[in-house]
This record gives C-alpha cells, structure tokens and sequence, in this order.
C-alpha cells in the first residue's frame, strides 16, 4: 500500500498553483482582444453598409463611404508584399541554409536586428529621403510599400528563418549524402516543409502593413482623394492615415464612423488571416513528419 | 613466425578505396590519426571500436561530408576509383557514387515511392515507367518490397523502425552506389531485422563494396571479409576477419577488445 508522503502532497499542491497561475496569464491575453473586438462591433457595426464600404468620403469626409482608403490599402499591402516576400525569404534562405557563422553573416545578422529595431517613423522619413526624393518616385504608392517593404523585411526574414530551422538537420543531410546540391535539398525537403511556417510570417507582415501609419504619411498616402489610384505612381488614401485622420483632424464627424473604419480595418486583417491561416492548416494537414 | 592466413577471394580485386595516413581534427582537436589501408571490390571492410573512436568522423571524410562542417579538417590522401577524393571537382559526383545508411533510420518526409525515387530524380530520371522499376527493384533488393508494394503512397516516416531502416537501404541503392557505407545500421533495429539486413548485405556484396561501421564484434564476424580496429583515435589492426579472430593478431589490444575483455 503506498501512501503519498508529505511532499509529495505539497508537491502536488504546487503544481496545480502554478498550473492555475499560468492558465489565468494566457487566458488574459484573450482580454484586450475581446475588448477591443467588442467595443469596435458595438459602435462600428452601425455605420456599416454597402454604401459606407463602396462609396467615396463626402461632405469634408464627415459623410459617405471608404472605399478609396479601402482599396488604397489593399494596393498598398500587395506591392509591398511583392517586395518584402520574395527579398525576405530569399535572404532567410542563404542565412539558414547557405552562410557560415563569419564576420559577414553576423554583420547581416545585426542589420536585420538593427531594422527591426528602428522606429517606423523613422522608415518614413528614410522613405521620403531615399523613395519620394533620391529616386524621384514622387509621393506614390511604389514609394509607400517600397517603405513598408523594408520596415517589414525583418519579420518576414526572422520567421523564415525559423521555419528553415525547424526542418530537421538529418533530412538536409540524408539528401546531400545521395549527391544532391543544397539548393536540390532546399527545393525537394526543405520548402516544403517548412512553407506553414513561413506563412505565419507574411501574416503578421500581411497585419503589420495593414496598420501603419508612419511609413505611408510622408511617402504616399493621400489625406483626402476621393478617385482610386490608377497604377502605383498614384498617391491613394488609406484606411490606417483615414482612420487617424477622421479621429484628430477633421471637425464634425460622427462619432460612430471612425470606429466604422476601425472594424473594417480589423475585419480586413482578420479576412486575410483567416484565409492565411485555412491555407496553412491545409499544409499542415500534409506535413509528412 | 609463418602462419597460415585464411585466404580471401576478394583479396586480388582491384582497390576501390585507398586510405593513406589520413588524420582527422576538429578545430585542432585530433580525433583520429595515422588510418592507413585499402579497400577491395565486392568486399564487406569492417570497421568496429568503441564509441569517440572516430568510426563516423572517417565515414563523413570518405563522401566529404565534412565540407559542411567548417571545424572538420583532415589530412592524408583518400583515393576512390584511384583519384584523389580532394581533386573529385565535382563533390556531388562522388557522392553519388557513395550510398550511405545512418544509425538512426532518416524517412524523409515523403512518401515511400519518393524517398526511393529521389536520387533518380535528382540525376534527371522522370519517365514514371523508369521510376516504377528502379522503385521496386530497390526496395526488393532491401527485402522491403513485399511489405509495403500496397502502400508505396503512404509516408515513409509511418513505417517501423526495421522497415525505415531498409527505406534507408533502398534509397542508398536507388543511388546505384559503387559503395555502400554503413554506420551501425543495427542500432535500433530489432535483431530479426537485422538478420535480415544482414542477409541482404551478403548479396549486395556482389554489386558493390561495402563499408560496414558497427559496434557489434559478433556483427563483423559474420559479415566482414576484412576489418579495421578504431581504438582511441588510431587504428589499432587491419587484417582478415577470420585471422583477428583465430587469435592472429599483431596487437594484444586487438584480441582483447574481440573476446570482449576490453577496460
């Protein structure tokens, strides 16, 4: 007959605190965004309606729709998701796969920690000196995402790197023993199995561009234009700057239509993840390890 | 003295792989030093010794694995096919030349058609018909080919322990290597698998050369023609297997570690 001694109990006691304690930390985590979702379908839903989403500002932008920052935003997240993708992976590809530890590897690696450091209003006025006005893009959307694109690099690159690593080592070297290259290895094992991961990343780059202000301000985003850009020498409106500038700078506008714009924001982001995410979890469900 | 030697038939063969006072460090640090002997076609060379004797270090310099490992340098010269592995320019040539089975089965994470068809498909095979024959003739060849013809599109990581060992086999024949490298395939393979293997590598012998590293004594008895004692970073005795174990042996540490008496 086994009888639990006395600390066993008390180990048994702390367990089950500590396992409280940080089921109640994670469980905060779901707080802000609850609030935040709430508030916003409280006081957004209301202005809501085909006619807000489809319909150009009127009225000194107190009245009509969004849909000229609508569209700007998703112009101005796709170009720079055509930049800072396939520039970020590849980068996150040699650093995983190809560079050695070296003076130039770490140099490389204390830019891209450096990039991720630096403020984003610090990237507009780089964009404005180096995009609008050195290579004389003008105030444009190019101009706009070019700045996104680099301000976003870092997380894209980080979170390829990540999912490269995660591959296990014994995989890359089972294939390179057979005589493949390591670019072979890296087409045949590597990418795919490491692709949900490097999806995650370019959904918090989807998220993050989505949302700024700073970068696009000075580089290519309109206070008020009511046409949609025709290609990416345009300036465009956005729904980050219209959101901020509906809540600051223009007097007389109902209190319920920038919390409009804010859930359309949210709800844009959250689309996009949700299709991001199904993508991934489709992957997963053929991850072969 | 004069003793009668066990004669070999493999012995006049011509020599595959030559190693001549090859050293290898790390970082400075010598792991093994002054290996010097030849390997002959169709033969099974053994190499047997305690684990940190340098056993896999050595099997990583033949394919030039240590490449990827910027620590690793060795000296000495190591010809494969009579030419100088370091002047191989084209390293993914040699390697393909070299199968090589790990300790640990490695399925790679595809199914187990594509983990057989890779090699062949990395050396521009595509036609499906090819595929199909190279596919089966190896996996029957690592005697697997009865156990999963049924389910060659299921994933090679789903399959036992035994079977992903001789996926592994199969994939390194898929290579159509003129050696055949094997690093203490037994580990963690159950002992009638292992029957099995061995079984396979008797008559894989008569294709291709064999380097068998293993830490069963009783492993390279049955298996190896001739074989290398690894002990403390050198080689202690290279001789024929029947010899060093007939108690003919040029170094007492030899008998010692055969008949287990070895610490």
């Amino acid at each position: 007959m086994f009888e639990a001694s006395e600390l066993n109990i008390r180990n048994r006691k702390i367990e089950s605190l500590f396992r409280i304690l940080f089921l109640l930390m994670a469980g905060l985590l779901i707080l802000p965004v609850a609030i935040i979702l709430a508030i916003l379908t409280y006081k957004g839903s209301s202005v809501i309606s085909m006619n807000f989403l489809f319909t150009s500002p009127t009225e000194g932008m107190t009245a009509g729709g969004i849909f000229p920052a609508l569209i700007g935003t998703i112009w101005l997240v796709s170009v720079a998701l055509l930049f800072s993708v396939p520039l970020g992976v590849a980068a996150a590809i040699y650093l995983s796969e190809y560079a050695r530890d070296n003076w130039f590897t770490r140099i490389i690696n204390l830019a891209i920690i450096n990039l991720a450091g630096v403020p984003s209003i610090v990237h507009a006025l780089f964009g404005v000196g180096a995009f609008v006005l050195f290579f004389r893009f003008g105030t444009c959307i190019l101009a706009a995402s070019l700045t996104l694109g680099i301000m976003t690099l870092p997380v894209v690159i980080v979170s390829t790197w990540n999912a490269l690593q995660a591959v296990p080592m014994a995989f890359r070297e089972a294939c390179w023993n057979m005589g493949a290259t390591k670019w072979q290895t890296i087409r045949k094992i590597v990418l795919p199995n490491s692709i949900s991961g490097i999806l995650t990343g370019i959904i918090l780059m989807v998220s993050q561009t989505a949302g700024e202000t700073a970068p696009i301000m000075f580089t290519g985003a309109a206070f008020f234009l009511p046409q949609l850009p025709q290609s990416v020498f345009d300036q465009t409106m956005a729904m980050s700057l219209h959101l901020f500038v509906l809540a600051t700078q223009v007097p007389g506008v109902p209190e319920d239509v920038p919390y409009g714009v804010a859930f359309v924001l949210i709800a844009l982001v959250l689309v996009m993840n949700s299709l991001s995410i199904a993508f991934r979890v489709y992957l997963r469900g053929r991850k072969k390890w | 003295m004069v003793t009668a030697m066990a004669s070999l038939p493999h012995i006049d063969n011509p020599v595959k792989l030559a190693v001549k006072d090859v050293a290898i460090s790390y970082g400075g640090r010598t792991v093994l030093e002054s290996v010097t002997f030849d390997v002959h076609e169709h033969e099974i060379f053994g190499i047997i010794g305690p684990a940190n004797s340098g056993k896999t270090s050595f099997l990583k310099t033949l394919n030039r694995m240590d490449i990827f490992n910027p620590s690793m340098t060795f000296t000495g010269q190591i010809t494969f096919n009579d030419r100088d592995i370091r002047k191989w320019r084209n390293v993914y040539s040699l390697r393909k030349r070299i199968g090589v089975v790990f300790p640990l089965p490695v399925g790679l994470p595809l199914t187990v058609y594509e983990n057989v068809a890779l090699a062949p498909r990395l050396s521009g095979v595509t036609g499906k018909a090819d595929l199909d024959i190279i596919v089966e003739r190896c996996l029957e060849r690592a005697a697997l080919w009865d156990e999963v013809k049924d389910r060659l599109d299921s994933l090679g990581s789903l399959l036992s322990g035994g079977q992903q060992q001789r996926l592994t086999i199969a994939r390194a024949l898929s290579q159509e290597p003129e050696l055949l490298m094997l690093d203490e395939f037994s580990i963690a393979v159950d002992p009638v698998t292992t029957m099995r293997i061995e079984d396979v590598l008797k008559k894989l012998k008569k294709e291709m050369t064999i380097v068998l590293v293993t830490n069963l004594v009783q492993q390279a008895r049955r298996l190896a023609d001739r074989m290398a004692l690894f002990l403390d970073g050198e080689v202690v005795e290279v001789g024929i297997t029947e010899d060093l174990f007939a108690g003919q042996v040029k170094d007492q540490r030899t008998k010692d570690y055969l008949d287990g008496r070895f610490g």
